[in-house]
């Protein structure tokens, strides 16, 4: 079992992939669905040699939960920023985020989570990869979105690489 | 009427955010700031269109669409990415003032030949050789 379906995630999400693709549920659609998530993660095997386990899945669909209702809430923060703020009332930032993460995927996720939510970008990692460069578009106060990157991101994807 | 109203609505409300996102373009003081409107107002403003693509051919075609929620996970994908090289391109041009030091190591960006392969040195433990930023001229 492990040996034909080495990466089980990869394998469903690839076939949900296809299925996304063709639009239309069909047999022929899941017959070449179950193929290439089948095959694909058999043959890109090597390339994943350490790849993270990912256990807790409550966790996951809570993370995705909070990450949207933010990129909304974001969208929102920015428009009223950039419609209604005079340029010389933004207070930009920059913020080192120390990292507790150390799986590469992990990082890129909170990272990629960061660009899309209220008012941060990611802009650089560290050389060591153990700390985070963060632009704010408008903190009056950084300390508290060091504090939110990491109490609501971070503490939240350490569970979930654990 | 309800879903044509309501499909409306979500046309209508992505037109304002594509527009926030391009104007802030214009708007913004600098570089890094203007990278903060198109990453965010504009996944709203595509988002928009693509529920109501959604609700459009669910209610009126009468066949569901799933082809919005691929673009939408690949639109995921790709701004935190692009945004990232912008600015790191940014970063590459002229060192910001006021840019926070990271703790015993320099960012990326002013270590030339290491890439961040941030498992790889977790596991050797040791930093790569710190250089420090030269002076750009440009």
């Amino acid at each position: 079992m492990r040996k034909l379906f080495p990466h089980p995630q990869l394998t469903l999400l690839l076939a949900v992939v296809w299925l996304l693709l063709v639009n239309q549920i069909t047999l022929g659609s899941l017959v070449m669905a179950a193929l290439l998530g089948t095959a694909i993660p058999v043959l890109t095997g090597p390339y994943w040699p350490d790849r993270p386990r990912l256990r807790n899945l409550p966790m996951i669909v809570i993370y995705l939960a909070i990450v949207l209702w933010d990129i909304v809430i974001a969208n929102f923060i920015v428009a009223r920023i950039v419609l209604f703020m005079p340029n010389a009332k933004l207070r930009t930032a920059w913020v080192a985020v120390p990292l507790r993460l150390t799986r590469p995927e992990a990082i890129t996720v909170l990272a990629a989570t960061i660009t899309l939510t209220p008012g941060t970008i990611s802009a650089d990692l560290s050389a060591d990869g153990r700390t985070l460069l963060v632009h704010c578009l408008h903190a009056p106060d950084p300390e508290a979105v060091l504090h939110d990157i990491q109490t609501r991101y971070e503490a939240r994807l350490l569970e979930i690489f654990a | 009427m309800v879903w044509d109203l309501l499909i409306t609505g979500f046309l209508v409300l992505a037109g304002v955010f594509g527009f926030v996102g391009s104007f802030g373009l214009v708007k913004l003081p600098d570089p890094m700031t203007r990278l903060h409107a198109p990453t965010k107002a504009t996944t709203l403003g595509v988002g928009g269109v693509l529920i109501a693509s959604m609700l459009f051919f669910a209610t009126k075609q009468g066949h569901i669409s799933a082809h919005e929620l691929l673009i939408t996970l690949f639109l995921f994908l790709t701004a935190p990415v692009s945004a990232h090289f912008l600015a790191k391109a940014n970063l590459h041009g002229d060192r910001p003032e006021g840019l926070p030091q990271p703790e015993g190591s320099e960012w990326a960006t002013f270590s030339p030949g290491t890439d961040t392969a941030a498992e790889a040195l977790a596991e050797t433990g040791d930093a790569p050789p710190l250089t420090p930023p030269e002076g750009r001229d440009h």
